[in-house]
C-alpha cells in the first residue's frame, strides 16, 4: 500500500462488550464517513495485531487518532506494538463526560443518545483532524 | 483423574471496522452471545490478546474457541493461534453468505431490517459450531 498522504488515520476500539467500545467506533464512523471523509481514513485494529504489513505502513506513515472504549487502552497499544505512536489519543467516555445528557447504550448498535453523542464526539475531533491534515501538508 | 466438562466456548470475533463484513461479523457474534446461545458462549475482545496480560492471552487455553471472520486476512484466526492457543473451528463471513445466497450489506453501520437476514445467518452458523463443539468436548 503506498503511502496515503494528507489522511489522518482513525483507530477505534474494536470491543465488542463494552458501549463506549460501541461509541469508539461510532464515532470513528461519523469522523470518517460524514464530518472529515476528505481527510480521514478507517483501518481495521486487528489487522495491526496480526502484524499486517500494509495495515502498519499506513499507521507509521500517517498521523493517527485512537479513540479507546476502555482503559486498557487497546488502540493505542496496538498501535505501539505495531511501531506507531498516537497523535492523538483520547478515552470515548471524555465525551460522556462532556455531555452528560447524552447516556450510551448498548452492545451491539448504540442507543439514540449514543448516536448523538458520537456525532458530538466527533465534530469535536474534527478540529484535532484538519490540525493534524494541515501539518502533513507543510 | 477427574474429567473437566466444558460448558462454555470462546467466540473471537473480527472487529473489522474498516468494512461491512466486520459490522456482520460483530452483530452475528453479538447475537449468539446475547440471544441464541448466552449460556454457552464468553468472549474477549481481540485486541486484548495484544493490550492484556497472561490471562487474557490464555483464554484459548481455558475455552474451545470459535474464531470468526469478516475477511480472508483472517486475523481473529491468526492472533488467536499465534498470540493465544488454536481455535477448534474458524468461520469466514463471506462463506457464510455465500453458502446462504446472501450479498455483503453495503453500508458498515445502522443495520437494520436489510441487513439482518444475513446477520441472522452467520449467527446461526455460529450457534451451530457453538453446539458441536460442546458435543465433542
Amino acid at each position: 500500500m503506498d503511502k496515503i498522504t494528507h489522511k489522518v488515520v482513525v483507530l477505534p476500539c474494536s470491543g465488542i462488550g463494552k458501549t463506549y467500545g460501541a461509541l469508539a467506533r461510532e464515532t470513528a464512523y461519523e469522523l470518517a464517513e460524514r464530518v472529515r471523509p476528505d481527510k480521514t481514513v478507517l483501518t481495521c485494529l486487528p489487522l495491526l495485531v496480526i502484524n499486517d504489513p500494509a495495515a502498519k505502513k499506513l499507521v507509521t506513515e500517517n498521523p493517527v487518532i485512537t479513540i479507546d472504549g476502555c482503559p486498557r487502552d487497546c488502540a493505542r497499544k496496538s498501535l505501539e506494538a505495531a511501531g506507531g505512536n498516537a497523535s492523538e489519543a483520547c478515552q470515548a467516555i471524555k465525551f460522556y463526560v462532556a455531555h452528560k445528557d447524552l447516556k450510551p447504550e448498548g452492545l451491539a448498535q448504540l442507543n439514540e443518545a449514543g448516536r448523538k453523542l458520537a456525532k458530538l464526539a466527533a465534530e469535536d475531533l474534527a478540529q484535532t483532524v484538519d490540525r493534524l491534515a494541515a501539518q502533513e501538508k507543510t | 483423574m477427574m474429567d473437566i466438562q466444558v460448558t462454555k466456548v470462546g467466540i473471537v470475533s473480527c472487529s473489522g471496522e474498516e468494512r461491512p463484513e466486520g459490522t456482520v461479523c460483530r452483530l452475528a457474534c453479538r447475537k449468539v452471545l446475547d440471544q441464541l446461545r448466552p449460556n454457552e458462549t464468553v468472549t474477549i475482545c481481540l485486541p486484548l490478546f495484544i493490550a492484556g496480560g497472561e490471562e487474557e492471552r490464555a483464554f484459548a487455553s481455558k475455552y474451545p474457541t470459535i474464531t470468526v471472520d469478516g475477511c480472508d486476512k483472517m486475523c481473529a484466526a491468526k492472533a488467536t493461534e499465534t498470540l493465544s492457543g488454536k481455535p477448534g473451528q474458524s468461520l469466514l463471513v463471506p462463506e457464510i453468505l455465500k453458502r446462504h445466497g446472501l450479498a455483503v450489506p453495503a453500508s458498515r453501520r445502522d443495520y437494520g431490517p436489510d441487513e439482518e437476514p444475513a446477520v441472522r445467518a452467520v449467527a446461526e452458523e455460529i450457534a451451530k459450531a457453538v453446539d458441536k463443539t460442546l458435543e465433542e468436548a
